[in-house]
């Protein structure tokens, strides 16, 4: 982990809710995709926690949703703007069990964090296939950010609008895949645990206090422990996964 | 040349900065930041007889200048704390360590302490009777004088250390607690723990915590634990270890002037992880800026004259 303040460069929406914010500074703490960092938002006590989308030796790509009023007072910053921003948080995806077919399932704003995933995949050699689901088509992003990057990508929104018709866990039947990796809400995690047909990743989500192991707050209790999303996690594999939140 | 030296029960601190219970784990996550030894004292994570994982999550809700946390004692309970958490904070921390106690009955309270006592590594007790986020034991012991006593004589019958009872603001009364404490043998008083509170999620209508109520904590309360530690000091002859709100150099002056010997420093730690590291730094040009050459001095200052 790391402090740093880090320099917007864009900011800009890429749906109504989606912000994609560029910034440069120091991403040195940053080992995996999957981690997360933790920004101060200027008026706001607790720090924001927001899945790293990309980085580059000093360059950061965050892709993030506006659900409250720290998140949008984060979509008003612009260009120049200073960010004081913790980096290198959490345990991110493993790649090393990915095998030659890995699948990639992200939902809504689950999607940004298998971005750095599915590119760093493409570069071992790995043969991708992404699985994008929204609610409507005004929802969709990256979905020709992913096709760039040389993944097969299959889009699904429940309301038929654009793509299949239905969820990410409709996409899956009949694939032929190694592993899989995944992020979006917690229904839709629990449905591809259900669904998925080999071992896999998931990233969680949960109200943090710190972000950094110190405050208990985001414990989960999994077949292995009691874990700190923001430490052990926020990616936990399917195996050690507990379906239960109550203390 | 400015003097930060404090003492708290013959132990003698550095500078009176001491991070938190429960907002500083084990003092190593930290200590891979910065070199912790610069701090006064540290204060690991609340430690109960058996292991506990605490409340549901949600946890922490967000509150203008502060924050709600219900966490509920998470810990490995005390003999995986002794066996495994105090030998890596000893790795990384030359410092006193304070040993923070909960339970769930007087018994749990001794027999927590009994161990812990044994520790060399261990210089204070502090022991929560103030938690606001578990049923049945916490806060309960902490807002009755008698029940405070009656912890307060437990321990002190089982150790020879210096044990300071961490009090709970959520009461009518603070000062007949801490006179009740200090009555039953204890050698200094930790104030305060969080102030109850609760938020309320607009789209779902529903508590944020799980647990719906929690423990406030940060700059906003600084005002309410300045003005406990001011009653207390005047009601007691033991010293007192200052908490609540505290983020700046300033705050630690303030808050001695009232009559703290030491600060702890809790909320911050979150937002900020080097918070305790810019304070100690900060202390000696604010302690400059006001004209104190030695901070022993001002502890309770703003009750003379």
């Amino acid at each position: 982990m790391k402090q740093g303040i880090f320099t917007v460069c864009s900011n800009r929406p890429l749906t109504r809710e989606v912000y994609e914010m560029t910034l440069r500074g120091d991403t040195s703490a940053i080992t995996a995709p999957g981690q997360f960092v933790n920004i101060k938002v200027e008026g706001f006590f607790l720090r924001r926690p927001i899945s790293v989308c990309d980085c580059g030796p000093d360059s950061l790509t965050l892709v993030y949703k506006v659900v409250g009023n720290g998140t949008e007072a984060l979509s008003k910053r612009v260009p120049g703007d200073g960010l004081d921003l913790l980096t290198g948080l959490g345990n991110g995806y493993d790649l090393s069990s990915a095998g030659e077919r890995p699948l990639l399932l992200g939902g809504g704003v689950g999607v940004p964090p298998l971005y750095r995933l599915c590119k760093d995949l493409i570069a071992q050699g790995r043969e991708l296939t992404v699985i994008l689901g929204f609610n409507t088509v005004g929802e969709i992003f990256y979905e020709h950010e992913f096709k760039a990057l040389g993944a097969k990508v299959i889009v699904t929104t429940a309301d038929g609008s654009y793509g299949q018709k239905g969820f990410v866990t409709d996409a899956m039947e009949g694939l032929n895949y190694t592993y899989f990796y995944c992020c979006g809400p917690e229904p839709m995690l629990k449905a591809v645990y259900k669904a998925s047909a080999t071992s896999g990743q998931f990233s969680f989500e949960e109200r943090m206090g710190c972000g950094f192991g110190a405050c208990m707050g985001c414990s989960c209790k999994t077949v292995t422990g009691y874990k700190r999303i923001c430490k052990e996690g926020p990616v936990l594999r399917k195996e050690e996964i507990l379906w239960q939140t109550q203390g | 040349m400015a003097d930060t030296r404090v003492t708290l029960g013959g132990v003698e601190l550095k500078n009176p900065v001491i991070p938190a219970s429960g907002t500083f784990g084990y003092g190593y996550e930290f200590a891979r930041l910065y070199d912790i030894n610069c701090l006064g004292a540290l204060s690991f994570k609340g430690t109960t007889w058996e292991p506990r994982f605490g409340n549901p999550t949600p946890r922490i809700a967000e509150c203008t200048a502060g924050l709600i946390n219900s966490v509920g004692l998470q810990n490995p309970g005390v003999e995986k704390v002794i066996a495994e958490e105090l030998p890596k904070l000893q790795a990384c921390f030359g410092g006193p360590i304070i040993a923070n106690i909960s339970g769930f009955s007087i018994e749990q309270y001794a027999d927590t302490a009994a161990l812990l006592d044994k520790e060399e590594g261990v210089a204070i007790l502090e022991i929560n009777v103030s938690c606001p986020n578990v049923s049945h034991g916490g806060m309960s012991f902490g807002t009755q004088p008698d029940m405070a006593a009656r912890v307060t004589a437990a321990v002190k019958e089982v150790t020879k250390k210096p044990v300071y009872i961490k009090l709970t603001p959520n009461v009518a009364d603070i000062v007949a607690i801490a006179k009740a404490c200090e009555e039953a043998g204890a050698d200094g008083i930790s104030m305060i723990n969080t102030l109850l509170g609760m938020r309320v999620d607009l789209r779902t209508r529903r508590p944020v915590v799980a647990n719906k109520m929690g423990g406030f904590s940060g700059p906003a309360i600084l005002p309410v634990a300045l003005r406990m530690v001011w009653q207390v000091y005047e009601a007691v002859r033991i010293p007192i270890i200052g908490m609540g709100g505290v983020s700046r150099a300033e705050d630690v002056i303030e808050m001695m002037l009232c009559g703290a010997a030491a600060v702890q420093v809790g909320a911050a730690n979150l937002v900020d992880p080097f918070a305790c590291q810019k304070i100690v730094a900060d202390l000696p040009t604010v302690m400059e800026k006001y004209g104190i050459e030695n901070l022993k001095d001002i502890i309770g200052g703003a009750h003379h004259g």
